[in-house]
């Protein structure tokens, strides 16, 4: 498969999935991130790298957290940046997606973030675009979010320096989940001894083995002696679909509570993409618990999203030069 | 118009024939092949020389798009995509719109297709009324009417009973059923297989039981019922298990395949290639092998385009968004027999799956060269090389999978009643062998 996200010479163009990615590039965000991450603690938080640039926030499914941080995030970058809230009803055909694509093209943006709610959308949007624009994939239906991915492995880098010596648990909704697919792309990428997926046969993906993961669906032998846990959100409509019987017997079956934790490594970090079911997928005592790093992964999205913004923007050999 | 067709390899499974053998044309029909009629002055000869002439083909579902949905294609455009691809018999499910289920839409469809259509079109009626699988149809009224079989169509009747008693009256009618085998429950979550890709890609999966499930059940009532059935678009190999099994007990029952099951599998769908979107969704490499070998046992002998045509927007979205279905009428012929190319079938085999097989599923008298038979007849060329280039299509829908792809056995002459209806540039030919 070409990867149609990087340009001839191998630099970021577009960020629509971890897939194909190579080790050095992920390692490259996660400096960059560092970099960017220092800025925090000054007065003056804004560095002046994509000034004069237009990034669009195209958010067709709601998001609160994400969309904040990107704006952010393109704020200290000095670019201007616009989030719009779109109506999937009322594009939720090709057509009228690449209507709005066209007509906010026209206004000169050099970037569109994008969420959408159907796998692929981001794929589609960047085939689309003209050759300048850059797309990054804030979520894509099922499919893929790698600047969430990004800033885990940040994450799980500050706190655990080797990855091939790590053993990392996801917990939950796998098969609905953007988020784990990325993650796992990534873990495997930066080269994670082993990543384990738990969770009922209902919401892990079919053929599951072949992401390259260990199946388990009893969370006491799949906690056993593992590095990081990352629990996933789990959708309350998921009990429509006859998914699960009741979000009591998941959290009975699943819920992160204390007694399991103890069964990791003492040292384990326990993450979450947010936003969390106290009591559902996680109980409150380890959410807000030392062994949590819940908050600093929503500080950390800052950094690693200044980081493939610019990375993304910077890749393009025009805008160097107007920037040298 | 005497015709004489000189010095080509006729191949015609239904006689046996495969010999290098003249055909001669009067009057619309076959009136002799092999030796030459007394007194027969042709007024034109066309010189096969190492070109392969074979029945016209039989296509036993394609999908035209009319009659309300002209702004995608028409029975004129696809007739003539039809005869481009050699194919002079062709077979319309139920799934129209208006929905076939009335006397008087079959002579509407019917209507339409003698004055626009330049290629045999025959059609089957709707087994339920408005397919809405609750109410039976009036199979004998549409029999009446010309229907040559009955069909669900693309909606799966949900209900066992009804089934069973739409079985029972259309084998009280002695009209063949023809069912696209799919559990509605399991395939209404996903758009394509489930498997790898589907995990891979995040998107809804179509599990290999919705199809093995529904044929199971409706093997189960064919048997009860002794209707003659035949399943159309096989996608699995496990599916063709099942037919295997049942014909061995001595079932009536047939199937039929698509070039795309037969060539491509979920990974052909890449990066959300939305010209892969099709139901029943391409399947993994062991089902499309598993799918090959049924074709070469005989289990499954009928391949057909499936042809769907589209326009470009259908296609055009997040891949969950866009229409399924494939543009295949111009594809058939040199799919089905790129898979003699690729050692799968022997030639024989795949012209009698694209002719005499699906004329005798459909009860036609077509699909065979015999002496007196009407001259539909396709010529092709064995040793031409062209590229599949979608955007020539003669069908209004541009939509295959199948650009860039090479191909041999190019058609170059299409006869329908011994009229030369397709005939192709000259200087279009690499190896130019008309007369």
């Amino acid at each position: 498969m070409t990867n149609n996200q990087l340009t001839e010479s191998g630099k970021l163009k577009h960020f629509l999935t971890i897939e194909g990615l190579k080790r050095d590039l992920l390692t490259d965000i996660m400096d960059r991130a560092e970099q960017f991450s220092s800025l925090s603690g000054r007065q003056v938080k804004k560095v002046p790298l994509l000034r004069g640039k237009t990034i669009m926030n195209l958010f067709f499914e709601d998001s609160t957290r994400t969309r904040t941080t990107f704006e952010l995030a393109a704020k200290r970058l000095s670019a201007d940046v616009m989030s719009l809230n779109i109506n999937t009803s009322a594009t939720s055909k090709g057509e009228s997606l690449l209507d709005t694509l066209h007509n906010l093209q026209a206004m000169h943006a050099d970037m569109f973030v994008v969420r959408h709610n159907e796998s692929g959308a981001a794929e589609f949007i960047a085939q689309h675009v003209a050759p300048h624009v850059s797309v990054i994939n804030a979520g894509d239906g099922c499919h893929a979010h790698p600047t969430q991915a990004m800033l885990d492995m940040f994450t799980i880098r500050r706190h655990k320096q080797h990855f091939p010596d790590l053993c990392v648990a996801i917990v939950g909704d796998v098969l609905h989940s953007r988020v784990a697919r990325s993650q796992i792309q990534a873990l495997a990428i930066l080269g994670v001894g082993e990543v384990r997926i738990i969770g009922p046969q209902t919401l892990l993906p079919t053929d599951s083995q072949t992401l390259g993961v260990h199946v388990y669906h009893d969370m006491e032998k799949g906690l056993k002696d593992v590095d990081v846990v990352i629990t996933l959100r789990l959708q309350f409509e998921r009990m429509q679909g006859a998914l699960l019987p009741s979000p009591q017997e998941y959290y009975e079956s699943y819920g992160l509570t204390q007694a399991k934790l103890d069964l990791a490594k003492p040292d384990a970090i326990v993450m979450h993409p947010g936003p969390i079911n106290r009591g559902v997928e996680i109980a409150s005592s380890i959410a807000d618990g030392p062994q949590s790093v819940i908050l600093e992964q929503v500080t950390h999205g800052i950094a690693v999203r200044m980081a493939i913004m610019s990375m993304a923007l910077g890749s393009q050999p025009e805008q160097q030069d107007k920037t040298a | 118009m005497k015709l004489k067709i000189s010095n080509g390899r006729v191949i015609d499974p239904a006689n046996h024939i495969d010999d290098q053998l003249d055909i001669f044309i009067d009057n619309g029909l076959i009136l002799a092949v092999g030796k030459t009629p007394e007194a027969f002055i042709p007024d034109r000869i066309i010189d096969a020389t190492d070109q392969i002439v074979c029945p016209g083909l039989v296509d036993i579902s394609a999908r035209l798009g009319e009659p309300s949905q002209q702004h995608a294609s028409s029975i004129s455009s696809e007739t003539q995509a039809a005869i481009k691809g050699g194919i002079t018999s062709l077979c319309i499910p139920p799934d129209t719109d208006p929905i076939i289920d009335s006397p008087a839409a079959v002579e509407l469809l019917g209507d339409r297709a003698n004055k626009a259509g330049s290629a045999n079109i025959y059609i089957i009626g709707a087994l339920t009324q408005g397919l809405e699988g609750e109410l039976l149809s009036e199979m004998l009224a549409l029999k009446k009417a010309g229907c040559i079989g009955v069909s669900n169509g693309l909606n799966p009747i949900r209900n066992t009973l009804v089934l069973r008693r739409a079985m029972e009256y259309a084998a009280t009618l002695d009209l063949t059923i023809f069912i696209n085998a799919a559990d509605p429950w399991l395939q209404s979550q996903g758009c394509i297989h489930e498997g790898m890709v589907s995990t891979r890609l995040g998107l809804g999966g179509i599990p290999e039981a919705a199809e093995t499930i529904a044929i199971a059940r409706d093997i189960s009532l064919i048997e009860h019922s002794r209707v003659t059935a035949h399943f159309h678009n096989i996608s699995s190999g496990k599916s063709a298990a099942l037919i295997k099994e049942a014909q061995e007990r001595g079932l009536p029952i047939t199937a039929d395949v698509s070039p795309h099951h037969l060539h491509l599998s979920e990974h052909d769908i890449g990066n959300y290639d939305s010209l892969s979107h099709v139901i029943p969704p391409l399947r993994s490499t062991r089902d499309r092998e598993q799918l090959q070998q049924s074709v070469r046992e005989g289990v499954i002998n009928t391949i057909s385009s499936h042809h769907h045509p589209l326009d470009s927007d259908a296609k055009l979205g997040p891949f969950a968004d866009t229409t399924p279905g494939i543009s295949g009428l111009e594809t058939l012929l040199p799919l089905t027999l790129k898979l003699v190319d690729d050692d799968e079938l022997s030639l024989q085999q795949a012209i009698a799956s694209i002719t005499i097989n699906p004329a005798q599923i459909l009860g036609l008298d077509a699909g065979h060269l015999t002496v007196g038979a009407k001259a539909d007849i396709c010529i092709f060329n064995p040793e031409s090389h062209c590229e599949c280039l979608p955007e020539k299509f003669l069908s209004a829908g541009k939509n295959s999978p199948f650009a860039g792809w090479h191909f041999h056995n190019e058609v170059s002459f299409t006869f329908l009643n011994g009229q030369i209806l397709y005939e192709r540039e000259p200087n279009d030919l690499l190896s130019s062998q008309t007369s």
